[in-house]
């Protein structure tokens, strides 16, 4: 394709992009002259070129907008929603045959006489009453019509000098003949169009006439030099990578400067320092895009949704020169046209219902971006009915996401959190616009994917807002590196609230001076001014024991067991607390050592890592060793610092109802629970509808599978997990002889199932009680007193999923193959 | 008749092969990153020039027994639909050429993941070749880790048909 059409239609596919957004707020505005004068010139513009380039289809039907839109600018006509309407269609038909001169380089097969027949009557309409405006709509159409010759002539002269290239060439005989052939059945309009052509000839030949720099100021002959070019995005990208690949060079450089003791050296690479940040800022600069990019498109959308709803919707933007990264601005697009969208088809109710209601019978929805901690909030918010948290309960009991006692017991915002969940819908009818039930689970999905979060606020009857989160890049961040069983791990800073360094004295007596690491039911805790901090011990989060075990200086007790109770305070030396902040829960995270702070590349892991949920990435460091940075909510999910419920499927996503249920269960406190023996001290419980079966089997049938204990059951092979490795617990002589039977609570997933063999089935109970939060394992819910124990609520697939990883996850088992 | 180019290397004493054109480099070893709570069959993470790759103990993957103390192991590069992927070897082979009317499938009596990432033996003059299916070794997901011990039987069963 030739290099002129080319930039033809980039530059016609922007000016489309801003003519939607102009026709829009001229609708509400058709006063404004300077937008009319804009709208005009921006099809003035294509309809030169592609008359230049030889597009004859293309040039009728702007042409046919353009006469309309000179009889709206020279006041003959006002606008009204069907003009409106009529001058979007022509918009649509351009955009058509862009896209059909892009991919073939013709200008399509339609004509489009039907729109270019409506633009022509729409055109030729007597001046209507106006509907559209009030006021002040009188005095602008008793504007003299005597002027309207003149002015015609002037912009079409001014046109002429300020694009002589587009318009010369077709000259105005060019331009008459089409024309003509256009409408012939109107006899009315070939008379039009010959004065007209009369005018324009007229015009051209006297361009000096036209006082085009005073009407116009905005004409198109630059002022001032061209200061921008166009660049492809690939560069951009390839740049950014190179500058990636700069800084990762740069933080090598740097701590071999540290080690050679070279005064001109380290001059060298403090300088290269520098300039390495710096042009990193620049570049990413580069990628930043306005939001506003993505968003003019909405005004747009929201008018053709309004028209279609039969709503009244005005549109409020704010902070469009938010700017983010070009991959984060491209991945929420589609994330925010759904929310707007929902916002408009089940949050803005009938102007009819408003009214009833009191409020303005023209709804309002608002879009506002801004920063905040280094990421960018963007808020959708309208003031419609709000959501309803008992038909969101009804259709949740419905679909089975829960039960009744937990609905009843459900606050507000976990259920407006409900309609996340794949396949939910309130809507009573499905339309063409929402209420499949496909999309909030998508969008959750979606702005998960690139870091973000979305969160619902919702006040019956006042309007609904959607909060969604986003990083500003993905590519380069800065992250604290910390250490950990002699591995290096980068916590990205977002994240982060602060650290905390407890020296050997301060730890070693926590009990006395209560400043030390404490213990609430074998769960550690640290008052961090005054409120009780959860910690997660790193090393055993990741299941990296017997590392630490061997590195002497090391003596945190691993196992924080109510046995292990002195110990920990008394062999602690000193100890680093990340204080560090998931979905809105703070928890300390214990390291050995905190290193610094670096600019790291976040890499993303290869797909045989994806179902690792403690990491979100990888970087390479300075010594060029790989490190893995922590993800965050993953590693709090985890170790259940944060309920559940807040952060659903954050990095189990496939859990369908099966889980979704499990997760409510934890906020909800009234359940059947069976209670089993785990030592001979140790209680616990499992919520019964996690309990597929109950089974007892000899132990000679147990068989191995290499490291993995299994057992036939039922035609499968079904591994089997052991509560008492998982929670160790000290058991007497009795209980280690007692080689009659094993108990296993059968515990399915999907295809998948899993065999836990605790000590002993005590009892199934119906159980009200307090859940207390104390015990942080992964897999145990909290505690609570039954039948006179402390009993810990066990969370059976995280318990297994943390036991074994994996035996849970990935693809389902190929039975066909064996 | 036609013919294909095999990089060979060596696990347990068991000849294997990779066709070459996957491959994308032999490396020595290299300091690796592990990464705990992975598959077992994962060893770490590799830096192999500002690129981060996954490295695959095939050992481990393919049910054999460790590698004994003391050995560093070497790296196979291949491709993969996802980017590089470095398998961690015993010992390397030379690259040979071999005609594939040569190639057999493995045994019905093969069973389990092993007979999921052998494509087929070739019966060389003097032992056999094993073709390891690179993209299906890659393919770990944590499911896998539990059903490489059945692996380990079923291997066995190569060695009784090799004739070991």
């Amino acid at each position: 394709m030739d290099e002129i059409v080319k930039d033809f239609l980039i530059e016609s596919g922007e000016n489309l992009d801003r003519l939607d957004q102009e026709l829009v707020q001229l609708e509400s505005e058709p006063s404004s002259t300077e937008l009319l004068a804009s709208v005009f010139r921006t099809i003035h513009t294509i309809k030169g070129s592609c008359g230049f380039l030889g597009f004859a289809r293309l040039e009728k039907v702007t042409h046919a907008g353009e006469s309309l839109l000179s009889r709206l600018r020279d006041r003959e006509l006002t606008l009204n929603s069907e003009i409106t309407s009529g001058l979007l269609a022509m918009v649509d038909a351009v955009r058509h045959m862009l896209a059909a001169i892009q991919a073939s380089g013709k200008d399509g097969e339609e004509d489009y006489v039907p729109l270019i027949q409506l633009l022509a009557r729409l055109r030729d309409e007597p001046a209507p009453e106006s509907p559209a405006v009030p006021g002040n709509s009188a005095a602008l159409q008793q504007l003299p019509t005597v002027a309207t010759a003149e002015s015609a002539a002037k912009t079409e002269a001014e046109t002429a000098v300020a694009s002589p290239p587009s318009s010369s060439p077709a000259g105005p005989k060019s331009r008459g003949k089409p024309r003509r052939r256009k409408n012939p059945p109107n006899p009315d309009n070939v008379g039009e169009v010959v004065a007209h052509g009369a005018q324009e000839a007229q015009g051209a030949a006297h361009p000096a006439e036209a006082p085009a720099p005073q009407t116009m100021p905005e004409s198109r002959l630059p002022d001032v030099p061209v200061e921008t070019i166009r660049v492809g995005v690939t560069l951009l990208d390839r740049l950014m990578n190179l500058v990636g690949e700069l800084v990762l060079a740069r933080n090598q450089l740097l701590q071999l400067s540290g080690c050679l003791q070279d005064v001109g050296f380290q001059a060298v690479s403090q300088r290269m320092n520098l300039i390495a940040t710096e042009l990193h800022e620049e570049v990413m600069k580069t990628r930043m895009q306005p939001i506003g990019n993505i968003w003019s498109k909405f005004p747009r959308t929201v008018r053709d949704l309004a028209l279609s709803c039969h709503k009244e919707v005005r549109l409020e933007m704010k902070g469009q020169d938010t700017e983010l990264d070009r991959t984060i601005i491209e991945a929420i697009k589609d994330p925010l046209t759904h929310l707007i969208r929902n916002a408009m088809d089940h949050g803005i109710e009938e102007p009819e219902a408003r009214r009833r209601a009191g409020k303005d019978p023209t709804g309002t929805l608002s879009l506002r971006a801004f920063h905040e901690g280094g990421q960018v909030n963007i808020e959708i918010t309208d003031d419609g009915a709000g959501l309803n948290g008992d038909r969101i309960r009804q259709k949740a009991l419905e679909r089975g996401l829960i039960t009744a006692p937990q609905a009843a017991r459900m606050p507000d915002r976990d259920v407006f959190n409900l309609i996340f969940l794949p396949g939910f819908s309130t809507a009573e009818k499905v339309t063409n616009v929402s209420g499949r039930g496909v999309g909030m689970d998508v969008v959750k999905t979606n702005v998960e994917k690139i870091g973000g979060a979305v969160d619902i606020q919702s006040t019956p009857g006042r309007g609904t807002t959607v909060r969604v989160k986003i990083p500003l890049t993905l590519a380069i961040v800065p992250a604290l590196i910390v250490t950990c069983g002699g591995e290096r791990f980068a916590i990205p800073q977002v994240s982060l609230s602060e650290l905390v360094r407890l020296d050997s004295e301060e730890s070693g007596d926590g009990e006395k001076s209560g400043k030390g690491i404490e213990l609430v039911w074998g769960a550690p805790v640290y008052r961090l001014r005054g409120r009780l901090l959860p910690l997660v011990y790193l090393d055993r989060e990741l299941a990296m024991r017997a590392d630490t075990r061997d590195s002497a200086s090391r003596s945190i007790p691993l196992e924080p067991n109510p046995a292990d109770l002195n110990s920990i305070n008394l062999s602690a030396v000193n100890v680093n607390i990340v204080v560090l902040q998931a979905e809105g829960q703070q928890f300390g995270l214990i390291v050995d050592e905190i290193i610094d702070t670096e600019e790291i590349v976040v890499k993303p892991l290869c797909r045989q890592l994806k179902g690792v949920s403690a990491f979100s990435g990888a970087t390479i460091r300075g010594d060029g060793r790989v490190a893995l940075i922590l993800d965050v909510p993953g590693l709090a999910q985890r170790a259940q610092v944060i309920a559940e419920a807040h952060a659903p499927a954050h990095n189990t996503p496939a859990h369908d109802e099966n889980r979704s249920a499990a997760l409510a269960e934890t906020v909800c406190d009234e359940r059947a629970l069976l209670l089993a023996e785990n030592g001979s001290e140790g209680r616990v419980a499992i919520p019964l509808s996690t309990v597929a079966r109950l089974e007892e089997f000899p132990p000679t049938l147990v068989e191995r599978a290499g490291s993995q204990e299994v057992i036939q059951y039922r035609g499968q092979i079904i591994p089997l997990v052991r509560l008492s490795e998982i929670i160790p617990a000290t058991r007497d002589a009795e209980m280690l002889s007692n080689t009659g039977s094993i108990q296993v609570v059968v515990y399915a997933e999907g295809k998948r199932t899993v065999g836990l063999i605790v000590d002993r089935i005590v009892d199934i109970v119906e159980e009200r009680a307090t859940v207390e939060s104390l015990n942080l394992r992964a897999g145990v819910v909290g505690s609570f007193v039954t039948q006179g124990h402390v009993t810990d609520l066990l969370d059976v697939p995280a318990l297994v999923r943390a036991a074994v990883p994996g035996l849970l996850d990935g693809p389902e088992p190929e039975t066909e193959r064996i | 008749m036609t013919s294909q180019q095999f990089c060979t290397f060596f696990l347990d004493g068991y000849l294997f092969g990779v066709p070459v054109l996957q491959v994308q480099e032999v490396i020595r070893f290299q300091p690796m990153t592990p990464v705990p709570l992975a598959p077992g069959a994962i060893e770490g993470l590799i830096n192999l020039r500002g690129q981060i790759v996954v490295a695959i103990n095939l050992r481990r993957r393919l049910g054999l027994g460790n590698r004994p103390e003391g050995e560093l192991p070497m790296n196979v590069v291949v491709r993969t639909d996802d980017g590089a992927v470095s398998l961690l070897v015993d010992e390397i082979g030379d690259v040979i050429e071999v005609e594939e009317s040569t190639l057999e499938s493995p045994p019905e009596t093969l069973r389990g993941a092993v007979r999921f990432m052998i494509l087929g033996v070739h019966k060389l003059e003097n032992r056999l070749l094993h073709v390891l299916d690179t993209d299906r070794a890659c393919q770990i997901s944590a499911a896998e880790t539990a059903a490489a011990p059945a692996a380990q039987q079923s291997f066995e069963s190569i060695a009784a048909y090799a004739g070991r």
